[in-house]
C-alpha cells in the first residue's frame, strides 16, 4: 500500500534485495609520522529501513571514522584501503564526487556532536536551513523560507517564525541540536547518521532530543545509525548494536540479547562497569588496562591484554566474527564461556 | 567511616556576578545569581554528591569552597572557622586542607612540567608539609598510591592516557593530605571503561585517608554509587537534599523526578512502558529567575502559590526529607530497587 508517503522519492527503488545501507569489510588507514594507524580494520554492518543501529565504542574505536566514510567526508590523510559502502546496492566509494554530491543530504544525512561549531556563526539559522532547499531543490528564496519554517516547526522549535532570523549563538545547546536535526532531515533522507548527538547536552535535554529523533524516524521510516558511547542511550532506542573495539566490530547483536547475555568479554566488561544499585559500596567492575594504541596493535585479538578469558590462542589468532546463533555475532574465541558466565 | 562531626558547614551561601553594559561607563544592569542561598554540612569521611544541569551553579559552588571566589554573602565554616573571612597566611594554611580534582585532565595539567613537578608543586607552596630532601620520595609514593608507575616520574602529561592523567590530578590533590577534596566532574571526560577504574580509586583513597568528598557530577548513576548524601541543585538553589536512597527511590521534588526519569536506563527490558517525564524548554536564565519557585516555569504541578511564594527547603507531610516544593510528594520514578 502507498501509506509510506515519500515526497522526494520519485524514482521509488521498490522491493530491492538487500538492506538500505551496507558497510562491507571496510578498512581505513591514516599514515602518520610513526607509521600507519589502522583506524578501521574490516568493519561490516548493514542498516534496514526504519531501524536503528547503534554503533557503540570508546574514543579511537573507529566508530566515527566509519561514519565519515559513509558520508564521504573523511579527512586527509585518512583513506579507505579496502572495502565497500553500498547504498541501495550501489557502491558509494567508486563514485565520483559529482555523483556522490546529490546523495549527501538527499539520501544520507548526518548530525554531529557539537552543534555550535557545525553551524555557521555569521548566517541566520533560518537562512542555513533554507539553503538546503535552495541548493538541492532549486527553490526560490520565498519558497525556501516557507519550507525552512516548516522544518523548524517539525523539530519543535518554539516560535519558529520569529526565530528564523536569529543567529546560532542566540540559541541554547538543545535548540542548536534541533536546528542541526532540521537541516539533516530537511530533504527527507533515507539514512540519518547521528554521531554522539546528545553527548554535549544535559540529561533532560538529551531526553527531549532522543524523543524527537525517535518520532521523526517513525514518521518518515528513516534508517538511523546512532554513534555513541552511552550504554543507557543505546538501551533506550536501538534495535541492533554493533560494539566496536580498536577498529573492529567485536559483537553485533539485537539490543535485548546484548544486555541479557553479552557474548564478548569487552561488551560484558562495559555492561558490568555501569554502577548498579545492588553493588553500592562495592568496587565497580572495571576493565583493566587501557585501549590499545592504533600504531602498536596487540597481536591476535586486540582485546587480549585486557581480557580475563585470554588464552595462548588469543595472542596469535585474530578471532573471526563467530556466529553465536540467531542474528548474533561475537569476535571472541571463547564466546561460549562468556555467554555462559553471563547467564 | 565516622559521620558525626561536620568538617565543612556551608551557611546561606550567595554568589552574584554583576552584569555590566557599556565600555567606558560600565553600568550595572543586573546580576547573575549563580549561587543563591545554599546551606549544607559535610561530615568527615562522607561523600556529598551535587547534581544539576549545566548553568545551575555547581561549579561556582566548588570555587567558593576552594576560596577561589569570594561569596556575596554567607559563610563557609571549615572546622568552625569561616574561610570567607580569612586572608594572607591563615588563608594559605587553610587551602592545604581543601583540594580539588578538575574535570578535564587534558587542560588542567601543565604540558611543560614533568609528572614529578606537577605532583610535587604543592610541596613548594607549602614547604612545611615535606622537607626538601624527602619530596621526591613522597611524589613516588603518591604515584604508587594512585596506581601509576613511580618510575614514570620524569614523563610529561602527553605521554599518558586520559585515565592516567586523571590519576595524576588526583595524586596532586592528595599531596598535602587534605581533609576535603572537591571533585568537579572527575570522570565525565573519560571513556566508559576507564570511569569505573577512577571511581574505584577515589573510593579506595577515601577509606584509606578518611577523606570527605564533594562530588559534583551530572551522571546520576555514578553519583548514586559513590555518594552517601545527594543534593540536587537548580538555578543556584538546592531543591532537594537526602541520602542516596531517599533521593533515588523516593524523590519528592518535581525537578528531581524529571531528572531521574530522563536518565537512560542501561537495560532495554520494558523500555516501551517506562515512565518518562520530559521537561519542556530549557532552564531559565539565572540573570532573571522566575518569581517564587524558580522551577515553576517548567513544572507540571505549578499553581498560583508557586509564583508568589518561594518554597523553603524543608521536610513536609508527604515528603520526609528536605525538599523545596510546595507540593512535594514521594513518587518513585525509576523503580530502581
Amino acid at each position: 500500500m502507498a501509506e509510506v508517503a515519500h515526497q522526494a522519492d520519485v524514482t521509488e527503488v521498490g522491493y530491492q534485495a538487500g538492506p538500505l545501507l551496507e558497510v562491507d569489510n571496510l578498512h581505513v588507514e591514516f599514515p602518520t609520522r610513526d607509521g600507519i594507524a589502522r583506524a578501521v580494520n574490516g568493519v561490516s554492518y548493514s542498516l534496514e529501513q526504519g531501524k536503528t543501529l547503534a554503533v557503540l565504542g570508546e574514543s579511537g574505536s573507529g566508530k566515527s571514522v566509519t561514519a565519515q566514510v559513509i558520508m564521504g567526508i573523511l579527512d586527509e590523510p585518512g583513506h579507505v584501503s579496502a572495502g565497500e559502502v553500498r547504498f541501495q546496492g550501489r557502491n558509494l566509494l567508486t563514485m565520483s564526487e559529482k555523483e556522490r554530491r546529490p546523495l549527501r543530504g538527499n539520501k544520507i544525512a548526518m548530525i554531529f556532536q557539537d552543534a555550535l561549531s557545525s553551524l555557521n556563526p555569521v548566517f541566520t539559522v533560518g537562512w542555513q536551513i533554507a539553503e538546503m532547499f535552495r541548493v538541492h531543490q532549486g527553490l526560490t528564496r520565498r519558497e525556501a523560507k516557507q519550507k525552512a519554517i516548516e522544518m523548524m516547526d517539525r523539530v519543535r522549535l518554539p516560535a519558529a517564525k520569529n526565530r528564523y532570523n536569529d543567529y546560532p549563538h542566540q540559541f541554547s545547546g538543545g535548540m542548536r541540536q534541533r536546528i542541526m536535526i532540521a537541516m539533516a532531515i530537511a530533504l527527507g533522507p533515507d539514512v540519518l547518521i547521528a554521531d554522539e548527538p546528545t553527548t554535549a547536552l544535559d540529561v533532560t535535554v538529551q531526553a527531549q532530543i532522543m524523543g524527537l529523533l525517535h518520532d521523526l524516524q517513525r514518521e518518515s521510516n528513516m534508517g538511523l545509525i546512532l554513534i555513541t558511547h552511552d550504554l543507557g542511550v543505546v538501551a533506550d532506542v536501538a534495535d541492533d548494536i554493533a560494539v566496536m573495539y580498536a577498529g573492529r566490530i567485536v559483537e553485533h547483536a539485537p539490543v535485548h540479547d546484548i544486555y541479557r547475555a553479552p557474548a564478548h568479554p569487552y561488551t560484558k566488561g562495559l555492561i558490568e562497569s555501569i554502577p548498579r544499585v545492588d553493588l553500592k559500596g562495592q568496587e565497580l567492575h572495571a576493565i583493566k588496562g587501557l585501549p590499545p594504541n592504533l600504531l602498536r596493535m596487540p597481536s591476535g585479538c586486540a582485546f587480549h591484554p585486557r581480557c580475563p578469558y585470554r588464552t595462548d590462542q588469543c595472542m596469535t589468532d585474530t578471532p573471526p566474527l563467530y556466529d553465536v546463533g540467531g542474528t548474533r555475532h561475537s569476535a571472541c574465541h571463547h564466546w561460549t564461556e562468556v555467554i555462559d558466565d553471563a547467564r | 567511616m565516622t559521620h558525626d562531626e561536620p568538617v565543612l558547614q556551608v551557611r546561606d551561601l550567595v554568589k552574584h556576578f554583576p552584569l555590566t553594559q557599556g565600555v567606558v561607563f560600565k553600568r550595572r544592569i543586573g546580576e547573575i545569581k549563580a549561587v543563591d542561598g545554599v546551606s549544607f554540612d559535610l561530615n568527615r569521611g562522607e561523600t556529598l554528591g551535587i547534581v544539576g544541569e549545566s548553568g545551575c551553579g555547581k561549579s561556582t559552588l566548588a570555587k567558593l569552597m576552594m576560596a577561589l571566589e569570594r561569596p556575596t554573602a554567607g559563610q563557609i565554616l571549615f572546622e568552625g572557622t569561616d574561610i570567607t573571612q580569612l586572608k594572607g597566611k591563615t588563608l594559605k594554611a587553610m587551602r592545604r586542607k581543601v583540594q580539588m580534582v578538575m574535570q578535564d585532565p587534558y587542560t588542567s595539567l601543565n604540558p611543560r612540567m614533568t609528572v614529578g613537578d606537577i605532583v610535587g608543586e604543592p610541596f613548594q607552596i607549602h614547604p612545611e608539609v615535606a622537607p626538601k630532601g624527602s619530596r621526591k620520595q613522597k611524589v613516588r609514593e603518591l604515584l604508587d598510591v594512585v596506581g601509576l608507575d613511580p618510575d614514570h616520574i620524569n614523563r610529561y602529561p602527553h605521554q599518558f592516557s586520559g585515565g592516567q592523567r586523571q590519576r595524576i590530578g588526583i595524586a596532586r590533590g592528595l599531596a598535602l593530605r587534605p581533609d576535603v577534596i572537591v571533585c568537579d566532574e572527575p570522570v565525565s571526560a573519560l571513556d566508559v571503561s576507564i570511569q569505573a577504574q577512577v571511581i574505584n580509586l577515589l573510593e579506595g583513597l577515601q577509606d584509606e585517608f578518611n577523606l570527605s568528598y564533594i562530588f559534583i557530577a551530572h551522571d546520576l548513576s555514578i553519583v548514586r554509587h559513590i555518594a552517601d548524601r545527594v543534593a540536587v541543585m537548580y538555578l543556584g538553589k538546592l531543591v532537594e537534599v537526602g541520602s542516596d536512597a531517599e533521593i533515588y527511590e523516593s524523590p519528592t521534588h518535581p525537578y528531581t523526578q524529571a531528572l531521574l526519569s530522563a536518565v537512560p536506563v542501561p537495560d532495554p527490558e520494558g523500555r516501551e512502558s517506562r515512565e518518562r517525564i520530559t521537561l519542556q524548554g530549557d532552564p531559565p536564565s539565572p540573570a532573571n529567575p522566575p518569581s517564587g519557585c524558580s522551577f515553576r516555569t517548567r513544572c507540571w504541578k505549578a499553581q498560583d502559590v508557586c509564583a508568589s511564594e518561594v518554597p523553603e527547603l524543608e521536610p513536609r507531610a508527604a515528603a520526609p526529607h528536605p525538599s523545596r516544593c510546595h507540593f512535594a510528594e514521594v513518587h518513585d520514578v525509576v523503580h530502581a530497587s
